[in-house]
């Protein structure tokens, strides 16, 4: 998200899902799209059917990739020097789009001045991607009109998260495949509702709308709607939180539905952080491996059991409704909220989330025209500013909230980790299709079907190992070490591996490092140097 | 795209070219059987049920795979069509398991209502009837291929929706059935990912979802719209209740979004919800930090318990020693009350969430 907002001026997906099946070129970077959002997924295999051309970059031999004209296998954490390459082949080949440049962008001799010394032939020592791959795919994304950008988080999970995203920008605007129907650069986002808690301003420099705590004229509407003093002062991400919680200045913790101890990176260092606090409240459904540090858990409900929002991936802000009633004395987060800060001097009575999404729409420019009456059908995608406003299928038509599209040049450097004598293979880490997050665990069905960490190791590996499906293998990284059951498979390439995150027996974040974006404060859980050892 | 005009059963009707005979009486409001047919999917033209009378041409075609022309008459519901259309029920039903009073598709079977509606009882001819083992060894989907009248709706949404071609026809004759490659069942072919996109278009028992099995007949359940929680595509949910539980999910037709279409988890994963893990009531540590052990608490203590803590804490060593993690899998609602919580009555910018990127 940072990426985008420093070169377009807002962070989103640009485009809408249903104009997915009408691309003719798709360039998917660092996405399991089948795997980790299956429905797009499916759409992008239903664009393949129809001859619409699917570039995929991926370490990995994904399911896309049978469905692609060209796949670039690409070594992890070498996104920026491979878009340099494509945008090298488009610049030199004369494939810009000259009146998009002029017109809706600056830096150009900024990122000429990158991008120059990135041919493919050098790039391809540094991807492992073939130079001819690079200069196909790149005259094939240029040159045609219904281009399309999609990534996750094999994109923004690196130390070069927030330049890999602004060099996927820097690509889309020099051919000008933004600011239009079926072409734009698109995250998908990989929980249900993290473009909604974005925008809700779950986060520690902006209020609701991504209007800043720093600017004092948004202060005082905030503070004069709410009625207390606020603080123009950023507070703390997730990384600074846990750092300074095991250095003992964050005393207390308020964690609603995430489970550091176990998705966050190295977290042998984050569980010493809960543990040293003075007082931790966790809301979830489960004892989850942070609730286990916990003074207090307080009993949430599931979406099935309360009424609000979410707002997808496309921007779009869709009803969730109520289908049956809170589990035990379990109470919906909202209520739990509202409760503790009357309980702490500060009345915050609702009725009903209805009332809490008028409170926040009349807060939020972005939000201002929806109402639960107009969310009931399909729903709205923002910018939605007024009550007779249609909602926005694409974004940046004609002009970037910024104004100008920023273009810059932006150098590869290499991740923080690298392989090397007693660590010489590369770990990278996702999602895979019959799970999410934790909750899916608890699913009898799903957990039933797939109950243990199956890591994907290629046959050499396996070869040097002694080792086949199903046996165990040990794996050990600088910060910690794991058994795991292995699948032979070629979908990795020699040299890499790849976990999920799913499985609390066989925690990967064990073994991930926590070195991190320096602008998105995003982990690299895509890149960990390890050695395979015999289990045991 | 010019229109045409043609007569249905006495109405004249007007239709975009290139409409099929059926789309053209549907919209019209005119009742033509369908069991292969889905608006959703290509057309087919395998199951005849939908067969009509069009002056001037040959036979019965089969109307949702001819398109309307103009001055077509076409005849609905005439003698030879009721006869055709009775004949095909009786021999589906020659060799369909008559066991309604414990289908899991008992009113809503496609099959009982046209047998029904037409008055065919199946009892006309006697012969071979299937004896196929049901296929339950996975834990999603229950497959009866004694049940299936071969109208490949699930062999065409595997093929055009899904696109994972994980089943096809096999063999002839009698003993044609839907199948995975080399007669595996859905889980030994590992081509199958268990979206059961095709249990959605099953127009009778033969595909049903494992965990609905006995749970609630159709007519017992309420249904309610609402949005997936197991990622950020926002496929819309169609949630089947009885007596508080869920008893069934199903895609509901968002045409912006999932046009229907789930994936495994939003289709087989909400039963996550009942687990037996479930924390039920407000816990307070009693063991040491990280053991989990906890004794249950009043939300009245638990709640007091944190107000003072946190009051404690914040008059202490200030708002900034407070911070909070708000949750991508939470509602907006819950989320704007999380930051407001933190910037209003904590008076810090310490909130975040994990998905920050």
């Amino acid at each position: 998200m940072a990426g985008l907002a420093i070169a377009f001026g807002s962070g989103a997906m640009t485009n809408s899902i249903a104009e997915i099946e009408h691309n003719d070129v798709l360039l998917i970077i660092g996405s399991n799209t089948t795997e980790a959002h299956p429905v797009i997924g499916q759409k992008m295999k239903q664009a393949a059917r129809r001859g619409a051309k699917l570039i995929v970059v991926d370490p990995r031999r994904i399911e896309l990739v049978d469905y692609a004209c060209l796949w670039l296998p690409i070594r992890p954490g070498t996104n920026v020097a491979l878009i340099n390459a494509l945008m090298y082949v488009i610049i030199t080949e004369g494939l810009v789009d000259k009146e998009f440049i002029a017109e809706r962008t600056e830096g150009y001799d900024n990122l000429w001045s990158v991008v120059q010394n990135y041919p493919p032939e050098r790039v391809a020592g540094i991807t492992g991607v073939p130079a001819e791959d690079i200069r196909a795919a790149a005259r094939l994304y240029a040159t045609t009109d219904r281009a399309g950008i999609f990534y996750t988080l094999g994109i923004t999970e690196h130390t070069s998260g927030t330049n890999n995203v602004m060099n996927l920008a820097n690509l889309a605007m020099i051919t000008g495949h933004v600011g239009k129907e079926f072409s734009g650069v698109n995250p998908l986002r990989g929980q249900n509702n993290v473009q909604g808690a974005c925008d809700m301003g779950a986060l520690p420099d902006v209020f609701p709308g991504y209007q800043k705590v720093a600017n004092p004229e948004v202060r005082e509407r905030f503070a004069a709607a709410w009625n207390c003093r606020l603080d123009g002062t950023s507070g703390l991400r997730i990384p600074e939180m846990i750092d300074l919680a095991a250095e003992g200045y964050i005393r207390a913790m308020y964690i609603m539905g995430e489970d550091p101890a176990l998705t966050d990176p190295d977290i042998t260092h984050v569980r010493k952080a809960l543990a040293n606090l003075d007082f931790l409240v966790v809301q979830d459904l489960f004892i989850s491996e942070t609730a286990k540090f916990a003074d207090v858990v307080l009993p949430g409900a599931s979406f099935l059991e309360k009424d609000g929002t979410f707002t997808s991936t496309e921007r779009r802000v869709q009803r969730v409704r109520q289908a049956i009633s809170p589990r035990g004395e379990s109470r919906p987060d909202w209520q739990i909220i509202g409760d503790l800060a009357t309980r702490m001097g500060y009345p915050m009575e609702y009725n009903s989330p209805e009332q809490i999404f008028a409170e926040m729409a009349g807060l939020t420019p972005s939000y201002a025209g929806m109402s639960y009456e107009r969310l009931a059908g399909d729903g709205l995608q923002w910018p939605c500013p007024a009550p007779d406003h249609p909602g926005t299928k694409f974004l940046h038509a004609g002009k970037f909230p910024r104004g100008k599209g920023l273009l810059q040049g932006i150098e590869y450097q290499p991740p923080a980790e690298v392989t090397d004598e007693e660590y010489p293979i590369l770990l990278t880490t996702g999602r895979m299709l019959y799970h999410y997050g934790v909750t899916t665990r608890r699913s009898a069905a799903l957990e039933s079907y797939r109950p243990e960490e199956y890591a994907e190791i290629n046959p050499a590996q396996a070869a040097e190992l002694g080792v086949k499906t199903g046996d165990k293998v040990t794996v050990v990284s600088r910060r910690g070490r794991l058994v795991t059951r292995v699948q032979v498979t070629d979908r990795v390439p020699p040299g890499i591996m790849f976990m999920t995150y799913h499985y609390k027996e066989s925690p990967v974040n064990i073994l991930t490092n926590a070195a991190f974006d320096p602008v998105a404060k995003t982990a690299e859980y895509k890149v960990a140097a390890v050695r395979l050892e015999p289990a045991g | 795209m010019a229109d045409v005009t043609l007569t249905i059963d006495g109405k004249k009707i007007t239709v975009p070219a290139g409409t099929t005979v059926l789309q053209a009486a549907r919209e019209k409001g005119i009742f033509i059987p369908t069991l292969c047919h889905d608006p959703k999917l290509s057309p087919w033209g395998g199951c005849r049920l939908c067969v009509v009378e069009i002056e001037g041409m040959r036979g019965l075609p089969a109307s949702c795979v001819t398109t309307a022309t103009e001055g077509m008459v076409v005849q609905t519901a005439s003698p030879a069509v009721l006869e055709a259309r009775r004949m095909l029920l009786e021999l589906l039903l020659a060799n369909h398991p008559q066991d309604c009073l414990t289908c899991s598709k008992n009113g809503a079977c496609s099959l009982q209502d046209y047998a029904y509606y037409y008055g065919v009882r199946g009892d006309q001819f006697q012969g071979e009837k299937h004896a196929y083992p049901v296929e339950a060894d996975n834990p999603f989907i229950v497959r009866d291929l004694n049940k299936c009248v071969l109208c490949g709706k699930c062999i065409r949404v595997c093929d055009e929706v899904q696109v994972n071609n994980a089943i096809d026809f096999a063999h002839r004759g009698f003993n044609t059935r839907v199948t995975p490659a080399m007669d595996l069942s859905l889980k030994e072919s590992e081509a199958c990912v268990f979206c059961g996109n095709c249990v959605q278009v099953c127009p009778v028992g033969a595909l049903v979802e494992k965990a609905s099995l006995w749970q609630g007949r159709q007519w017992e359940l309420t249904k309610v719209r609402t949005t997936c929680t197991f990622c950020g595509v926002g496929c819309n949910l169609e949630v089947s209740v009885k007596d508080d539980r869920v008893v069934r999910v199903r895609g509901y037709d968002n045409p912006l979004v999932n046009n229907g279409w789930l994936c495994v988890k939003g289709r087989f994963g909400a039963d996550f919800a009942d687990s037996p893990e479930r924390v039920a009531r407000p816990l307070i540590r009693t063991g040491a930090r990280g053991e989990g052990r906890f004794r249950e608490a009043t939300w009245d203590e638990a709640l007091d318990y944190t107000a003072r803590r946190l009051t404690e804490i914040k008059e202490q060593y200030g708002s900034r020693a407070i911070a909070a993690l708000s949750s991508a899998r939470c509602t907006n609602e819950e989320n704007y009350l999380m930051q407001k919580f933190m910037r209003a009555v904590i008076g810090s910018n310490n909130v975040d969430h994990c998905a920050r990127t």
